[in-house]
């Protein structure tokens, strides 16, 4: 029992964490924000999946993908699918030339429903190929890249491109995939509303349940043996293959893990927002949720999930109120992040928890870090000057 | 068969005028690559500002253009050529300034450059933003650079797609000659194989840096100066080009002049090819799809370096 709890919870110390974000986001925010507020911070919640999804493959892995938004995007379109087909029964589509097909389609002069939608008629099949679909991209992905040993920028700027040919891919075919637009109009979820009130609120708490699950998930993988390779890998892999590990099957693993949790978050996202199009699956939204995880601290699982609010409510209160301002400290924060402070506000937390009790732990603290960092520079050296 | 319809004169014609199409994008993509194979091919550095070097050139040609116009019409005609010249010059000196403030400090994490150079994108967006407008802008260009060139009757070969044409080439063999038979690019080469025995026969490898750097945001200030001659420039210009461009020389083996140029010939062509088969964006998806999957096959691009790792 003692040992579930310190792997779940990560000793006192962790559950404390843990029990302070759950009653910030189930009992605080619900509590002091109207609905409509409430809503917002519902959506930036479907992107913490993503933040979450990237501290376990950046940050605890060293695998930087530029391309979560696909993930994320794969699996809100997989939601907004079932959701659509729902939306357009033959009664309510009566006025289309081809009633119950989405309206999308009927513009684009479909007259039956593409082969690939018919199976998002089924409930149980659409939960399954939300988290199923990503998860096999990311394996056939991950399974071409890693075991070549592709990795570091290489990988980024792969994962980047594939980003832009599935944003492209999708702006390309209005007629199944509702082009630019994406898929609008979403209404109901068996029969339920999704846009009053009480769904909204509901549903809100599924996505902060959710969410408390994948931390759970990604403090179970990090707290056992799995996670000390997967951190050996990120700072000398060579060791860690020639010690007898297969680093590819890792890195895969983490990779599929991360792309499911981002899928999640992409249909907690439909769910709560209502809609789905292929600007949530590009470059700069991919970027965007690397720099919600950098923010938070890329190595901190509940960190990326403040770094993720921090960020998003920055984002509406400045784009508010000075539109001109807030690219430039949005760059400026990028930049900051990188350069001062590179495990973000989790790693300010440290600091600032160390500061309180007293001098003594800090001292062994800094001495131990300062310790592990001279270890580390020189092999970074060595690695970067063979090329990689 | 609407090939019937075509005399076998007229389809040379559309096909010395396609070829051309394919060979102008190649050279678009080559110029385009070419500051990007110095920084992220010799340095290792992933620079996403790339792009907006590129745009920072392109708006550089629209201010000379715009005082040209208004305090010496009398220079109208040759103004483009010093517009380059300037926009290598600003591009580079920002670049150098870049290189000191931030890159130097982020050399030995190259995830994490690849943020901080994001930021600095999206501030360099703003920035144009603020001072020109949200409005795409042209240059007026000089007349010499306007119409075609009618070699028969049905060949339209434009003049801007030459002069685009040609610059690249021109850059290209500069540069190569450049990092192969001078001092200094020999310097560049000694340092970025080994910084730490480069520095012990006495190059300045910091130095080194900050000009490899400089040289690469000038060479990208130059291709958005070129590029004013084909399209106009907006605040995200830059964004357009930068997936493309990392492609190209990714594609070619990053440590390799010639891998870029034989990568953006064959990623032009492809194109070309398929965008004549596919409608728009499909063409350009099955394009970076066949990229995509070429790289994952053979990793290390068409001309890997031939150094041990």
């Amino acid at each position: 029992m003692k040992k579930v709890y310190q792997h779940l919870f990560g000793g006192n110390e962790g559950a404390l964490g843990l029990v302070i974000l759950a009653i910030i986001l189930a009992v605080i925010l619900p509590a002091s924000l109207d609905i409509f507020r409430l809503n917002l911070v519902g959506k930036y919640i479907s992107y913490a999946f993503v933040a979450v999804g990237l501290v376990l493959l950046w940050g605890n892995t060293g695998v930087l993908s530029l391309g979560q938004g696909i993930f994320f995007g794969l699996g809100g379109y997989c939601m907004a699918m079932f959701l659509k087909l729902e939306a357009s029964d033959p009664i309510s589509t009566k006025i289309q030339s081809t009633p119950g097909i989405p309206d999308f389609m009927d513009w684009n002069q479909l007259t039956h429903l593409p082969a690939l939608w018919v199976p998002f008629k089924s409930f149980p099949f659409a939960l399954f190929a939300i988290v199923a679909l990503p998860a096999l991209l990311a394996y056939i992905l991950g399974t071409a890249m890693f075991k070549r040993r592709v990795g570091g920028v290489y990988f980024a700027v792969i994962t980047q491109a594939v980003a832009l040919i599935v944003s492209l891919g999708i702006d390309g075919n209005q007629g199944y995939t509702g082009g630019r637009n994406g898929i609008t109009d979403l209404r109901t979820l068996l029969g339920w509303d999704i846009r009053t009130k009480s769904a909204q609120y509901t549903l809100y708490y599924v996505a902060v349940a959710l969410l408390i699950g994948c931390i759970l998930v990604g403090r179970i993988v990090l707290s056992t043996r799995m996670g000390r390779v997967l951190l050996a890998m990120k700072e000398r892999e060579d060791r860690v293959r020639f010690s007898g590990y297969d680093v590819a099957n890792f890195k895969v693993f983490v990779f599929c893990l991360a792309a499911a949790m981002s899928a999640l978050g992409g249909a907690m996202f439909v769910l709560q927002v209502g809609f789905i199009s292929p600007s949530l699956v590009g470059i700069v939204p991919s970027i965007e949720m690397v720099i919600f995880a950098a923010v938070g601290g890329k190595m901190s699982l509940l960190g990326a999930v403040y770094g993720t609010l921090v960020v998003n409510t920055g984002k509406s209160l400045f784009s508010e109120t000075f539109p001109q301002l807030w690219l430039f400290l949005m760059g400026g924060l990028f930049i900051a992040v990188v350069m001062f402070f590179p495990n973000g506000l989790a790693g300010l937390w440290v600091v600032v928890r160390e500061r309180l009790p007293g001098l003594k732990r800090r001292v062994i603290r800094t001495a131990v870090s300062a310790a592990t960092q001279s270890a580390v520079i020189p092999a970074k050296l060595a690695n970067s000057e063979g090329g990689e | 068969m609407i090939i019937l319809a075509y005399s076998a004169s007229e389809i040379w014609s559309i096909l010395v005028m396609q070829g051309f199409a394919g060979l102008s994008l190649f050279s678009v993509l080559l110029l385009m690559a070419l500051g990007l194979a110095i920084i992220f091919g010799q340095m290792g550095v992933v620079n996403l500002a790339h792009g907006e070097f590129m745009a920072l050139g392109a708006y550089i040609v629209y201010l000379c253009s715009e005082v040209v116009q208004n305090h010496m019409p009398s220079l109208a005609p040759y103004y483009f050529v010093i517009a380059i010249v300037v926009a290598f010059l600003v591009a580079g000196i920002v670049g150098a300034g870049v290189e000191w403030g931030m890159m130097r400090f982020l050399y030995r994490r190259p995830l994490d450059t690849l943020l901080a150079t994001w930021g600095l994108s999206l501030i360099m967006q703003q920035t144009f933003r603020s001072i020109f407008g949200a409005r795409e802008v042209t240059p007026t260009l000089p007349e010499w650079l306007m119409g075609s060139f009618k070699p028969t009757q049905n060949i339209d070969i434009p003049i801007n797609g030459v002069f685009v044409m040609a610059l690249s080439l021109l850059l290209t063999g500069g540069i190569t000659l450049f990092m192969f038979k001078s001092r200094t690019g020999l310097h560049i080469r000694a340092t970025m194989q080994n910084r730490a025995m480069s520095g012990a026969v006495g190059i300045n490898t910091g130095l080194v840096d900050r000009f490899t750097f400089a040289l690469g945001c000038g060479i990208a200030g130059v291709a958005g100066a070129a590029f004013t001659t084909i399209g106009s420039t907006g605040p995200d210009s830059g964004q357009r080009y930068i997936v493309d461009t990392f492609l190209v020389v990714v594609f070619g083996g990053s440590a390799s002049l010639l891998g870029t140029v034989a990568s953006a010939f064959g990623i032009a062509q492809g194109q070309s090819i398929s965008e004549f088969f596919l409608e728009g964006t499909m063409g350009k998806v099955a394009t970076l799809m066949g990229i995509v999957a070429i790289l994952m096959l053979r990793p290390q691009g068409l001309f890997p370096s031939k150094v041990r790792v």
